[in-house]
């Protein structure tokens, strides 16, 4: 049996969601041990269990004319916002097959941004009592996770284009200020969004642990 | 008569949240149901239903802390 990867490009949110069901019914049935998507996302804010309404510091207007949708989810977490300068992970994972610890799998998420940032010479940070990865005082991962049946969904998003940061200003999760950052704000260049999507799925494959550790193909993508 | 308890969730995890019942008291379940969702940190976690019957009690009801080894219901 095979990871499978489903590598989407840029879609609308809910096309996401819908597909994220698909895959999780795939692991649950068995057909695949584990599924991985990535994608982008068109501009949307996304809600998680601890998210309060008034994270939302853009009027309903201003949303609208931005043409951003709003989605309460049931991920772990605050607001968050996604776009298409960020890549989007989405592990369905079946942690009976791996560990049954929700903290383990998110800090090894956690790991696998720091093995792509380090790819590119970035020294990036935990912060310990929180999720995500930071450049300095600069977030640049976000992360929150569902499970049901110990299989997960939900994920993670990297900021990777400069473009998409304004609109984290429409936010501000936690009432706290939210400073953000971009693998290419970091780098000072341009970056090329899919080839650095290929990059952060090595990381992926080399941070799971045990036996997927060194067999490139267990990851086998569906384009 | 069966106790539904926060299993271990990880390990440093002692205490999660209840932030959703999927029943309530009088409902019918069945094994393996998603009967209630746990967040910690940034994960939120169904915990299953562990046999299938009727819901006597909810102890813990949504935004209260659990900690882990704590009845939260009670199925017969």
């Amino acid at each position: 049996m095979k990871c499978r990867v489903f590598d989407l490009g840029l879609i609308d949110y809910s096309l996401g969601r819908r597909k994220q069901e698909e895959v999780f019914t795939g692991v649950l049935s068995g057909e695949f041990e584990h599924g991985l998507i990535i994608c982008r996302h068109y501009p949307v804010i996304t809600l998680g269990r601890q998210a309060k309404t008034n994270e939302i510091i853009a009027s309903k207007d201003t949303l609208a004319i931005k043409r951003i949708p709003v989605y309460n989810i049931e991920r772990g977490g605050h607001i968050t916002y996604h776009g298409p300068g960020q890549l989007t992970i989405y592990p369905i994972f079946n942690l009976e097959l791996l560990k049954k610890d929700l903290h383990w799998f998110l800090r090894l998420l956690e790991e696998s941004v720091l093995v792509f940032l380090k790819s590119f010479n970035i020294n990036a940070q935990r912060r310990t009592g929180a999720t995500g990865v930071w450049v300095g005082e600069n977030k640049i991962s976000s992360i929150g996770i569902a499970v049901r049946k110990w299989i997960t969904f939900h994920g993670l998003s990297v900021n990777i284009l400069s473009s998409d940061l304004d609109n984290f200003d429409l936010i501000m999760p936690c009432g706290m200020p939210n400073a953000t950052t971009a693998l290419e704000k970091e780098l000072g260049s341009i970056v090329d969004i899919e080839k650095v999507g290929e990059s952060l799925l090595e990381s992926f494959i080399q941070i799971m642990p045990g036996r997927y550790h060194d067999d490139k193909s267990y990851f086998a993508p569906i384009r | 008569m069966t106790k539904v308890i926060l299993p271990p969730l990880g390990e440093g995890i002692n205490k999660a949240t209840v932030s959703y019942w999927f029943f309530k008291v009088g409902d019918k379940v069945n094994e393996k149901e998603d009967l209630v969702e746990l967040t910690t940190d940034k994960a939120a976690f169904n915990l299953p239903c562990p046999c299938t019957g009727t819901i006597t009690q909810i102890i813990l009801s949504e935004g209260q802390e659990v900690q882990v080894g704590d009845t939260l219901a009670v199925i017969e």
